[in-house]
């Protein structure tokens, strides 16, 4: 137990996905403009990477191990992300259409994520059991969700702020996930 | 004419790191030493290069609908070439580059050159197009780990530059230095960039 709640906390903070291992830059680049934005994003990356790490966990031991065909798996795990965020996307809009209003656009981006792809590949390296497995992606999510949350709040703010010419846009979104990585950084010696 | 032009445009006024922002993943991860953005630039040239050549090929052949489905296995077929080629020759960067090598499946510079450019022009062009992207990242990728090895550990390519009196900046070597000095670098080259657009406008 002890050892999940660590796995989960340091993904959410000094492991986070966007300022330890930057998966996941563009999106974060892109839409942490808006807090809106930010919100659904990170919602939709929690909820497609959790279940991309299920499917690819079962995949990966009960098929691929078994059969030994794990040169396939950067070839399995794309196809499994794709055709997920695909069948996530058709069953929301039949079932939940207030849910699939606010995540909608955000779906078809989360395929080329390296995020999720990220998660399903750290998890085949680390060789997590199935409950690792799914605390790991759901910290990852968690973690991206927070990362970009606190960026799109500070970029709100940054509208009205003087920057320089030369680094207006990306040049200046990047020097603040500096600073805030390292500030992150801070909390390394919490977590062994 | 209009060869070089497709040729020359990913090395500069269009490259894909600093002016469309694509690839910033593999490019902020693996630039702790210039050896490793070397290496990463190459097996990034080789796949790009290889999945542009054979989507042009078959850019008739492929329905619409599922296109993007085929490019990625396209894709994700060299990645896996590219990976098992540097754990044979190259364990060792190999070892370093760890997840962002089979990463480059998802690197949005070769999907968004196979969408963009492979699949509508010919495979002459479209070579042109992949070896121009691919240089264009790799001379980014060369640029910023020159500056983070130089910085964080005084050498380059394992070469002490300066001597014993440069005290390392540790932070060079770490994550928060990859955003600073992308960030920094970025905004050096929009300076020049907008210098000469005033200067094209007044003229």
């Amino acid at each position: 137990m002890k050892q999940l709640l660590l796995i989960f906390f340091a993904m959410v903070t000094t492991n986070n996905f966007v300022w330890h291992y930057f998966l996941g830059i563009c999106p974060f680049i892109g839409v942490s403009n808006k807090i809106d934005n930010a919100t659904g994003m990170g919602f939709a990356v929690t909820f497609v990477m959790t279940l991309a790490t299920i499917f690819c966990w079962f995949i990966y031991h009960l098929l691929l191990v078994r059969y030994n065909l794990e040169f396939l798996q950067y070839v399995v795990f794309i196809l499994v992300i794709a055709s997920l965020v695909q069948f996530v996307e058709m069953y929301l809009r039949k079932t939940i259409p207030t849910l699939y209003r606010s995540l909608g656009i955000f779906l078809p981006l989360i395929t080329t994520n390296c995020a999720i792809l990220g998660i399903t590949l750290f998890m085949v390296i680390r060789d997590y059991n199935f409950i690792q497995s799914v605390v790991f992606a759901f910290g990852g999510g968690v973690g991206f969700t927070f990362a970009l949350l606190i960026m799109a709040g500070i970029r709100e703010n940054l509208d009205l702020a003087p920057v320089p010419e030369s680094f207006k846009g990306a040049g200046i979104t990047l020097i603040i996930a500096g600073i805030l990585a390292l500030a992150f950084m801070g909390l390394t010696g919490l977590i062994k | 004419m209009k060869a070089y032009r497709e040729f020359i445009k990913g090395i500069w006024q269009s490259n894909p790191v600093f002016k469309i922002l694509l690839g910033l993943c593999p490019t902020l991860a693996v630039t702790t030493q210039v050896q490793n953005g070397i290496a990463m630039g190459l097996a990034v040239l080789f796949v790009l290069v290889c999945s542009s050549f054979i989507i042009s090929v078959f850019r008739k052949q492929i329905p619409p609908q599922v296109r993007i489905a085929v490019f990625i296995v396209f894709i994700a077929t060299f990645v896996t070439l590219a990976d098992y080629f540097l754990k044979a020759q190259f364990p060792q960067i190999s070892k370093q580059l760890g997840p962002y090598v089979p990463l480059i499946v998802v690197n949005c510079i070769i999907l968004g050159r196979a969408e963009a450019f492979a699949s509508k022009n010919s495979i002459f062009y479209s070579l042109l197009d992949a070896i121009g992207m691919g240089l264009g990242f790799t001379l980014a990728l060369v640029m910023l780990s020159s500056v983070r090895e130089l910085l964080g550990s005084g050498s380059i390519l394992g070469y002490q530059i300066l001597g014993k009196w440069w005290t390392p900046w540790l932070i060079m070597s770490l994550p928060p230095g990859a955003f600073f000095t992308l960030g920094i670098l970025m905004s050096i080259i929009n300076t020049f960039a907008n210098k000469h657009k005033k200067h094209r406008s007044v003229a």
